[in-house]
């Protein structure tokens, strides 16, 4: 394999840091080599064909993938990628040299201090600079950057449900004009011009070196990491597991409250991934100064689904406030008290939407405790334990983003 | 070793030598004696009144109430508690409990299999009287359900399961399965809802088949009562006055009902969208294979409402049928057709004569639904990967110091690294100190040190 490049010198005070904590992730000083990590992520295990499974504990309960409750199986995860590609993903994911403007990366968006999302309501998108709620300077998106920690499981992608698979969606912010701004062309070329690429995509999908990188290989690598962001080892999936103790007495009132009929979030959040990846109209709030979001009605004409938003999953959601689609709601507390409330209060006057029948109340029906217990359950959904390694560098040279590392485990 | 079910390891906390009953007295608390029973136990509730949320969260338990000279045990959530019974453990069985006035449901379950939820009385006003979701072999029997703003029995996304015997009025629906496959509903009392039995298929949901129910020998009468449903409810679109729907679902029969003075239609047969226009491209709304067999019609249709009365009228029909059939199903077939005041079967071939379902006794499988079984070794390297891989590699440092040396450091000791996960101490200045794993089982700490020390290689 080719040298570090020496083209853009920076590294970064991200680099600097993550140093600290990440060995083994690959990354290259300048005049190392670079290399693919060839085990496969925390949580995978290494099948024989050389591709990595996800193994979890929800395993052992057998059963269907399309039911849900404490102890079910989890729905289907992406297919297995090998080790080298999920790296190569990661690499991409965090290289800025995916956007047009050098300095936007997915990750400047989807932050590994910010549960994978950016503490955002809206995004902000090409030529802005920093990260989270103080980025500034680029341009204003309509809708927030959803969590991607297990991305890998849910069957449609975007907050209108409107890609299919991470492949088909990761071409949406880098050829958006307001987000990477990138072309193909463009895309395709940069990458091959770095020979630590061209050498590293050869390995990743054990091919000629001599053949060009394409975008379709980048998508993939990209999905192949994504994939690899698992989280399955909160509090609440220890007292899944067993441990009677690991929920306090006020947040099994909330998971209680969360799986019951009053309040029916288990009807839609599906443990044990927290979401069914299903669309419904819940009748959220629109945003001051833009025009209605009607999510997945604004590309299908069908009435039922004016409205429409994929359902989220809560995995890590204490970790990205703010929420909805495009943070109507500043943290969780505020979010249970809107389903707390009379269906379709916020719907604003003339959208004539369908709303969801889960979505039940005539009144607000939960008590002050229920609401509180229900936000307690909610942080115990969170877990980074199997995070992986911010590299310290990529091979474009440019400087990886800033973060602190605290989002590597505990 | 001897294999063992992980399911077990991790379910129990401690092992209790023979199943134990525990008596809850009232003015107890029937969660305090949940909390304290094993798998096995049997939590016995005298008669009183006892106004709490109980949940079940671990297998194998028995919650029992005592009837004494007529004296239940009541569980009253006084309209102001949200659900009554929560149970997601697997081979629950709840038993003679008196439940009323829970603002959600009152008995429900998810996730639970093989459960039994026999003799109760659960009274609404109430969303499902009982609510048995994602769950594999099931029994709901003899019990008196009434007043639901939804379906009294309410079997959701479910597979295997008999409801059977119990009595159901003064709710929207009186039972309903929803995406379910396989379930007997047979011999129950239906009477005065809105609408009596159905069979449902419903968009959006993440199980997207509905197929193999048998009605069977249900008194299903005078479902009569105006809908009541809450606004956005599905069911507000339900006419009043339908003894058996049979919506979108496939592999139904229909045999041997007394279906008796329902004043909009004795059974109805229509795709999904006669209540849901959802699209959901996953699924097929369509009521395919059904087999309505001989059953006893009486006095149905006398005052059609609502949709059905539309659909009637533009048939030129001003009176109610006993089947009226309106869906693009496939492969229906009925009965003494001359016998039934029909609408909308003539695509209904005539069923083969002799054709029953007869021979099925029961949906549930014939022996309780195992979780799949898993050797110390699988549990060990399970164990690893799901909970150490994320801060330990086998030859580098990650957040953790490199199994290599762990491996070097306690070679031949298995039970002391057990121990040692449990309540570890800081060893390396170098590194941060390692989380407790207590909350692991004894038996898994064991299976997983003994992965790490033997079978882990890079
Ligand atoms: C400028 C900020 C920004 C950048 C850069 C960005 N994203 Fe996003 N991402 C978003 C926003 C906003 C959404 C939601 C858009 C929508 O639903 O319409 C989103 C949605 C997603 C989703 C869908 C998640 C879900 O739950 O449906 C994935 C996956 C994703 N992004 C991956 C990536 C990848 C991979 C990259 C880099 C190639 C990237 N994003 C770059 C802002 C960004
Ligand atoms: C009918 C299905 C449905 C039910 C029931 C439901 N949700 Fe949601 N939930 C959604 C959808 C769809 C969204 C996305 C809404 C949007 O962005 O406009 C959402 C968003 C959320 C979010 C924000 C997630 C994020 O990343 O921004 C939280 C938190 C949440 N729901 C919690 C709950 C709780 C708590 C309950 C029970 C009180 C509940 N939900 C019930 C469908 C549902």
């Amino acid at each position: 394999m080719s040298g570090a490049p020496q083209r853009f010198a920076a590294q970064g005070l991200g680099a600097v840091l993550a140093l600290i904590f990440c060995v083994g992730s690959g990354a290259a000083a300048p005049g190392q080599e670079w290399r693919l990590d060839d085990a496969c992520p925390p949580g995978f295990e290494e099948l024989a064909g050389g591709t990595c499974a996800f193994r979890s504990f929800y395993e052992i309960y057998g059963g269907s993938v399309d039911h849900g409750g404490l102890r079910a199986a989890l729905p289907a995860i992406r297919g297995a990628a090998r080790p080298q590609l999920i790296d190569l993903g990661r690499y991409l994911f965090f290289d800025p040299l995916l956007a047009a403007d050098r300095r936007t990366s997915c990750a400047h968006c989807h932050h590994p201090d910010l549960g994978y999302a950016d503490g955002r309501g809206r995004s902000m998108g090409l030529a802005g600079a920093g990260v989270g709620p103080a980025r500034s300077g680029g341009a204003a998106l309509s809708r927030g950057a959803p969590t991607l920690w297990n991305v890998g499981f849910l069957r449609r992608l975007f907050w209108d449900g409107r890609a299919a698979s991470l492949e088909e969606q990761a071409r949406g912010p880098l050829f958006a004009a307001d987000e990477m701004g990138n072309s193909p062309e463009q895309l395709e070329a940069d990458l091959n011009t770095i020979p630590a690429y061209r050498s590293l995509f050869a390995a990743a999908f054990a091919r000629d070196a001599a053949a060009p990188i394409t975008v379709a290989e980048v998508v993939r690598a990209l999905a192949a990491f994504q994939s690899s962001l698992v989280s399955f080892n909160s509090r609440y999936d220890r007292y899944a597991h067993g441990d009677a103790k690991a929920l306090d007495a006020q947040e099994l009132d909330g998971l209680n409250v969360f799986r019951g009929f009053v309040a029916r979030c288990s009807q839609c959040h599906i443990p044990p991934l927290f979401t069914d990846s299903e669309m419904a109209v819940i009748g959220a709030p629109p945003v001051p100064g833009l025009p209605y979001d009607a999510g997945a009605g604004a590309l299908d004409p069908d009435p039922a689904l004016r409205g429409a938003f994929r359902v989220p999953t809560l995995r890590n959601v204490a970790r990205t406030a703010p929420y909805f689609q495009a943070g109507q709601f500043k943290d969780l507390d505020a979010v249970v008290r809107f389903y707390n409330d009379a269906r379709g209060h916020a719907v604003p006057a003339g959208q004539a939407l369908q709303i969801h029948w889960h979505i039940p109340m005539s009144r607000p029906m939960l008590s002050d405790a229920d609401v509180a217990a229900l936000v307690a359950f909610l942080g115990t959904l969170t877990d980074e334990s199997m995070a992986p390694a911010v590299p310290p560098a990529v091979p474009s040279g440019l400087p990886v983003v800033a973060h602190s590392g605290s989002s590597l485990p505990r | 070793m001897k294999a063992a079910s992980l399911t077990l390891l991790l379910a129990l906390t401690w092992t209790s030598a023979g199943a134990a009953t525990l008596t809850v007295n009232p003015g107890e608390s029937i969660q305090a004696a949940i909390n304290r029973a094993a798998p096995g136990d049997t939590v016995r509730v005298l008669p009183g009144t006892y106004r709490e949320t109980v949940f079940i969260d671990k297998n194998d338990i028995r919650l029992q109430g005592v009837v004494h000279e007529g004296r239940w045990a009541v569980m009253d959530g006084e309209s102001r508690l949200n659900d009554g019974i929560l149970a997601s453990g697997h081979g629950v069985i709840i038993e003679r409990m008196w439940v009323r006035h829970y603002k959600g449901n009152g008995i429900m379950t998810q996730g639970a299999n093989n459960y039994q939820i026999i003799d109760n009385v659960v009274e609404g006003p109430c969303f499902y009287a009982i609510f048995p979701q994602f769950g594999r072999n099931g029994l709901v029997a003899r019990n008196f359900v009434t007043k639901s703003d939804d379906a009294a029995i309410y079997v959701g996304m479910s597979d295997g399961v008999d409801v059977l015997y119990n009595v159901a009025s003064h709710s929207i629906i009186g039972i309903e399965t929803e995406n379910s496959r396989g379930q007997l509903i047979e011999g129950n009392y239906v009477h005065d809802n809105v609408l009596g039995i159905a069979t449902t298929m419903l968009p959006g949901l993440p199980v997207k088949t509905a197929e193999t129910t048998i009605i069977r020998r249900n008194f299903v009468v005078a479902n009569n009562i105006e809908n009541f449903a809450p606004p956005g409810a599905i069911t507000a679109a339900a006419p009043s006055g339908i003894g058996i729907l049979v919506l979108g679902t496939d592999t139904t029969v229909v045999e041997d009902n007394y279906i008796r003075d329902n004043r909009s239609a004795g059974v109805l047969v229509a795709d999904t969208s006669f209540f849901v226009t959802t699209p959901d491209v996953r699924m097929d709304p369509y009521p395919d294979e059904l087999r309505l067999l001989r059953n006893t019609y009486l006095g149905n249709g006398a005052d059609p409402q609502g949709s059905v009365k539309a659909i009637l009228e533009s048939a030129g029909q001003s009176t109610g049928v006993d089947v009226l059939a309106t869906g693009k199903g496939r492969g229906n077939c009925i009965a003494e057709r001359e016998a039934v005041r029909s609408l909308g079967i003539r695509r209904f071939e005539d069923c083969a004569p002799g054709t029953t379902s007869a021979a099925t006794l029961s949906m549930r499988p014939s022996q309780p639904v195992a979780a799949p079984e898993y050797t110390p070794e699988q549990v060990g390297r399970l164990t690893y990967l799901a909970v150490c891989s994320g801060c330990h590699t086998y030859n580098a440092r990650l957040v953790g110091p490199p199994m290599l040396a762990i491996k070097a450091l306690y070679a031949g000791r298995p039970a002391a690294l057990a121990d040692w996960i449990a309540t570890p101490t800081r060893r390396r200045p170098e590194y941060p100190e390692m989380p407790p794993q207590a909350y692991l089982p004894e038996q898994v700490r064991l299976a997983v040190a003994n992965y790490i020390l033997g079978e882990l290689e890079n």
